[in-house]
């Protein structure tokens, strides 16, 4: 069970603060990835307050279900949804990068509440959740695996040793939910090395596929109903998004992969999206 | 000594680890092991057969079976994953720095087939950098035991010391040094010969090869100390100290490049504390190739001879 439940609108709204979260804690920190943070937001909301079974005052909960951000460069979106879950308090946010704090650059497991495992080296995260999910099945445990991919980190050929083991083993517990925003730092993904078509690849290697609008919220919930229901094979879901999703002047640029915004620029994406760096940096700074 | 040495009952290191992980797996419903298709070549199959539900098949794909073992350990598994040792660490070294050792997982990362003495299979299944790249990584504990029982010792051991630990056996039965009653102290260098003129620091099947050599010179008048370094990361440092202080020379001896293995660790205790001279017995900045396992040891410079002459050597320097 989800401690929060949030309906649609709830989730909407949560997802805003998460972007003004991402901007804020950008701006302050001078360095980080934005864009792909921006594109994972709105099915990561959907995750935290949704979705997973979880326990923010007591993160090693037993029982509780697993999440990898196997791209392990989203931490803006991952640091975010766990302080607006309570994991640690929001002004944390505000150290985000910076020395002796405990938000890294890339996620550390021994330094961050909430935080699985460390990760910052692509296509190592899948496998770990494989290793989770086969785990619990050997225990006859029902608890849910999840592990948020990007499209360019499909290019590693690790990934395709843990998707084979988890089609192998018919994980059925786990499911993936890929950012395909078809963008990385050298440029378009099919430009750089193509990893089209996904759906046909994932099917090939005995997973059910679903691809949505990853910004649709209706769509995002239909998903992951259907991934929670579906027996005998793993799950993934290819999110069609758009690299740096709320932002006009980031949206779709490969650019935003891993810059921050400067000041003056995270002041406009803050008014787009309806604040300003002083109030959301006095909220984060108060919480 | 010497005939009693060459009457040693001969046993597989390998085989250590397999009966070790199935008297795990009896007392231990948390113990899980992979394997990545030598399964039984490295001897995981007397547990596969024994416990088949806590043993994962991985097919040949070692990084996704170091990085599955990191997700084992995080719901409290204790997983030993195990191919050849080239395999087991250079193969997936990423996955063992970040998701295992940067995350300190409760993994046992086990190499069989180490060092030269892998024989006819040559240089690519010669496991000879695998200590010094498992010893650079923060976190994680290298242990290289020296025959049967030690190996069944340290593989029971390693279960229950917390987060990564790197176990790291051979592929040819070897001469049995301890007995089913001989204590491992995980972390402590043992005494097997004592002498103050010079000492031999070995690991794994030198150390057989480090106490021929110190009969052979026992003979000749040269009173050598014997250790066996079993533990290389943490290392015994107390024990070198005073090994240094009492024997004034030190011959390292290992089935490893010269570079970055054990001597290069003990070396880094003698310059840090007591900088006396120490030869290397090792493989010299070169790969391995096919032939006799025995062959390989002569013509790489690891036998008894060659720690007699490294020895010797260091003696004119003291």
């Amino acid at each position: 069970m989800n401690p929060f439940n949030y309906s649609a609108e709830q989730l909407q709204a949560a997802a805003l603060d998460v972007r003004r979260d991402i901007i804020t804690m950008l701006v302050e920190a001078k360095s980080g990835h934005t864009g792909g943070p921006l594109s994972c937001t709105d099915f990561a909301t959907a995750l935290s307050f949704r979705i997973l079974n979880h326990k923010p005052s007591e993160p090693h909960w037993a029982d509780r279900d697993f999440l990898f951000y196997s791209i392990g460069h989203v931490t803006p979106v991952n640091y975010s949804l766990l302080a607006e879950c309570g994991y640690f308090p929001l002004k944390d946010l505000m150290t985000f990068r910076k020395l002796n704090s405990r938000l890294q650059g890339h996620p550390h497991r021994l330094d961050t509440p909430g935080i699985e495992v460390s990760s910052g080296s692509l296509g190592q995260g899948l496998s770990i959740a494989c290793g989770v999910a086969k785990g619990s099945s050997i225990d006859k445990h029902p608890r849910r695996v999840f592990c948020v991919m990007g499209d360019g980190e499909l290019q590693e050929g690790s990934c395709w040793e843990a998707i084979m083991f988890a089609g192998h083993y018919h994980l059925d517990k786990l499911g993936v939910i890929i950012d395909y925003n078809k963008r990385q730092i050298d440029g378009e993904v099919p430009k750089i090395m193509d990893i089209a078509p996904l759906a046909d690849k994932w099917q090939a290697f005995n997973w059910h596929v679903l691809e949505i609008d990853g910004h649709d919220i209706q769509q995002i919930l239909a998903a992951y109903d259907e991934m929670l229901h579906y027996q005998g094979k793993p799950t993934v879901i290819i999110a069609h998004t758009t690299m740096g999703k709320g932002v006009s002047f980031m949206e779709g640029k490969s650019e935003w992969h891993g810059k921050p915004p400067t000041m003056e620029q995270g002041e406009q994406a803050l008014q787009e999206l309806g604040t300003t760096y002083d109030e959301w940096s006095s909220r984060l700074l108060a919480g | 000594m010497l005939k009693e040495l060459t009457k040693l009952e001969m046993k597989k290191t390998r085989e250590g680890f397999g009966h070790a992980l199935v008297e795990l797996g009896e007392k231990d419903e948390r113990i899980v092991v992979l394997a990545a298709d030598v399964t039984d070549s490295v001897n995981a199959g007397f547990f596969a057969r024994r416990f088949p539900e806590r043993f994962i098949q991985m097919g040949i794909a070692e990084q996704n079976m170091a990085a599955v073992a990191t997700g084992l350990s995080l719901i409290g598994k204790i997983p030993f994953y195990s191919t050849y040792s080239v395999f087991s660490t250079c193969r997936c070294m990423d996955q063992i720095r970040i998701s295992i050792c940067y995350s300190n997982a409760n993994v046992k990362v086990c190499g069989a087939h180490g060092g030269i003495s892998v024989g006819p299979d040559g240089a690519t299944h010669q496991a000879m950098e695998d200590i010094a790249m498992m010893r650079s990584l923060p976190n994680m504990k290298v242990i290289v035991p020296c025959d049967y029982w030690q190996s069944k010792r340290a593989t029971m051991a390693a279960a229950y010391i917390d987060g990564p630990v790197f176990l790291r056996f051979g592929r040819e039965a070897v001469p049995t040094l301890t007995d089913e009653s001989t204590p491992f102290e995980f972390g402590k260098g043992v005494v097997l010969h004592d002498g103050g003129d010079a000492a031999i620091i070995a690991c794994g099947v030198m150390v057989y090869e480090a106490l021929v050599a110190s009969e052979v010179l026992g003979k000749q008048g040269i009173d050598c100390r014997v250790i066996n370094l079993h533990t290389i990361k943490p290392i015994d440092r107390e024990l070198i100290i005073r090994t240094a202080r009492e024997c004034g020379a030190i011959v390292t001896a290992e089935e490893h490049q010269v570079y970055g293995g054990m001597g290069s660790a003990v070396a880094e205790v003698l310059v840090s504390h007591v900088p006396v001279p120490q030869e290397f017995v090792a493989v010299m900045d070169r790969f391995g190739q096919s032939g006799q396992p025995d062959e390989l040891l002569r013509a790489f410079g690891l036998k008894s001879e060659d720690i007699v002459v490294a020895v010797k050597r260091v003696l004119k320097r003291k």
